[in-house]
């Protein structure tokens, strides 16, 4: 480690909230997408989950909502080293999906993927027992377009770019498949409390 | 068997540049050797950086600032220079109102001081210069832009290469006394004699589209994010096709 000559950083608590080198945001919710905003209405909308399942199932807007309700409330955490507390989101539960599609035992990872084309993977593990949900709302309000509305997936324990905006499916996997950030670089599974930021971190 | 997602746009093509795992995971030393005024609020930091593996132009680093009492702040920033083999690399920084590492640079930093920079991360804003590049950028949006600008220069390469930029005045326009004819600037504020003032239009952006080179434009998208949405708007209402637009926003 290399002390900077005259940093000293802003005033600061020791927030056990923030993983390491990661600062607080604020108000701020900074967008960083990769592509151009899709026009993509609630009407158009459709979530999809296949792959290593007994049921692949196809939901639109309206039956999407007819799922339990389940919201979110805490932290997230972008690789670019922002943080945000106190968001609200709500939408379901993507347990709720799974148990309806019904993964096999030989199952463990899947591709989530967007309306866009964005692709993103991750572990099995990190989408179930709550703690992954489809969002469409935010802070009582319909997901902005640019914030990944109409509905985003929410992943909040890992970096935010495996939160796939515009979320379309996940494709249920027996292995792990790098997404579109993970082969420009990124780590495979993006654990902001390890920094895994990058390949090879 | 289940049917197979075809999402409407093909966005998610590969990258096409291969990033070193090696190099984005290694925090190196990089030591200031050259401070640079470009503007009143944006300045030119260059940096010796001895174990500096390459970059294709549009890609960033991450500086990390280290307090005494071991608090580190870090930052992606874009590249500014052209890849080339002198060893050093170029950032150009905004002074970002309250901003803990931008201030640091702009009221503490001098030649000689060390911060540690590791990179460069992420290929998907990159260009290395294969193909007919629009660039269109706003502010300091301007920077990845101006590296791909002077790779150009540099390799003298025959690929078409245009750029629009804006700037609210022409004291703001950052990189001005190096822009040449390749550059259309657009001023948002306050323009030079006989220059309309007004935002970043169509009109700017249908005449290079309707110049399109063979195999069409890839198009490099940089600014905040709501230059970046307008600015992608302006390129698919002219026809850019959604997969040939990167974007990079400011956040």
């Amino acid at each position: 480690m290399h002390i900077t000559r005259g940093f000293t950083g802003r005033p600061r608590v020791d927030d056990p909230g923030l993983p390491p080198g990661q600062y607080d945001a604020g108000d701020d919710w900074p967008v960083l997408s990769a592509e151009v905003t899709p026009d993509l209405a609630p009407a158009d909308w459709t979530f999809r989950v296949d792959g290593l399942v007994a049921e692949p199932r196809t939901w639109d807007w309206e039956e999407a909502h007819r799922l339990p309700p389940s919201a979110y409330e805490g932290a997230i955490h972008c690789v670019t080293s922002w943080s945000k507390f106190g968001v609200r989101f709500a939408g379901v539960s993507l347990d709720a999906f799974l148990d309806v599609v019904r993964p096999h035992g030989s199952a463990t990872h899947a591709v989530a993927y967007s309306h866009t084309g964005y692709t993103t993977n991750l572990p099995l593990a990190d989408l179930t027992g709550g703690r992954a949900w489809i969002a469409w709302e935010y802070d009582g309000r319909p997901l902005a377009p640019e914030h990944g509305g109409p509905a985003r997936l929410l992943v909040p324990h890992l970096y935010f770019w495996k939160s796939a905006k515009w979320i379309a499916g996940l494709r249920i996997l027996d292995h792990d498949e790098p997404g579109f950030w993970e082969r420009n670089g990124y780590h495979e599974r993006g654990n902001p409390w390890e920094e895994q930021r990058y390949s090879g971190d | 068997m289940t049917e197979t997602f075809v999402p409407p746009t093909r966005f998610a093509v590969p990258g096409r540049i291969a990033v070193s795992e090696q190099a984005a995971s290694v925090w190196q030393t990089a030591t200031l050797t050259e401070i640079r005024r470009e503007t009143p609020r944006a300045s030119t930091y260059r940096f010796a950086v001895p174990g500096w593996p390459g970059h294709v132009p549009g890609q960033h680093l991450m500086v990390r600032l280290t307090a005494e009492d071991g608090y580190t702040a870090q930052r992606h920033y874009s590249i500014a220079s052209a890849p080339d083999a002198s060893g050093h690399v170029e950032l150009t920084l905004d002074h970002v109102e309250g901003g803990e590492v931008s201030g640091w640079f702009h009221t503490v930093a001098r030649v000689g001081d060390r911060v540690e920079v590791r990179g460069p991360v992420s290929g998907f804003f990159a260009w290395p210069g294969d193909r007919p590049a629009l660039l269109i950028g706003a502010g300091s949006g301007v920077v990845p832009l101006m590296s791909m600008v002077r790779h150009h220069r540099a390799r003298n390469l025959a690929v078409p290469l245009r750029m629009l930029v804006s700037a609210r005045s022409p004291e703001e326009l950052i990189y001005a006394r190096e822009l040449g004819a390749e550059t259309t600037p657009v001023f948002t504020r306050r323009a030079p004699e006989g220059v309309p003032v007004g935002r970043m239009a169509a009109a700017h952006v249908a005449p290079l589209l309707a110049e399109q080179p063979p195999g069409g434009w890839e198009a490099y998208v940089c600014g905040s994010n709501s230059f970046a949405e307008h600015a992608s708007r302006l390129l698919v209402t002219a026809g850019q096709p959604v997969d040939r637009i990167r974007i990079e926003r400011f956040g």
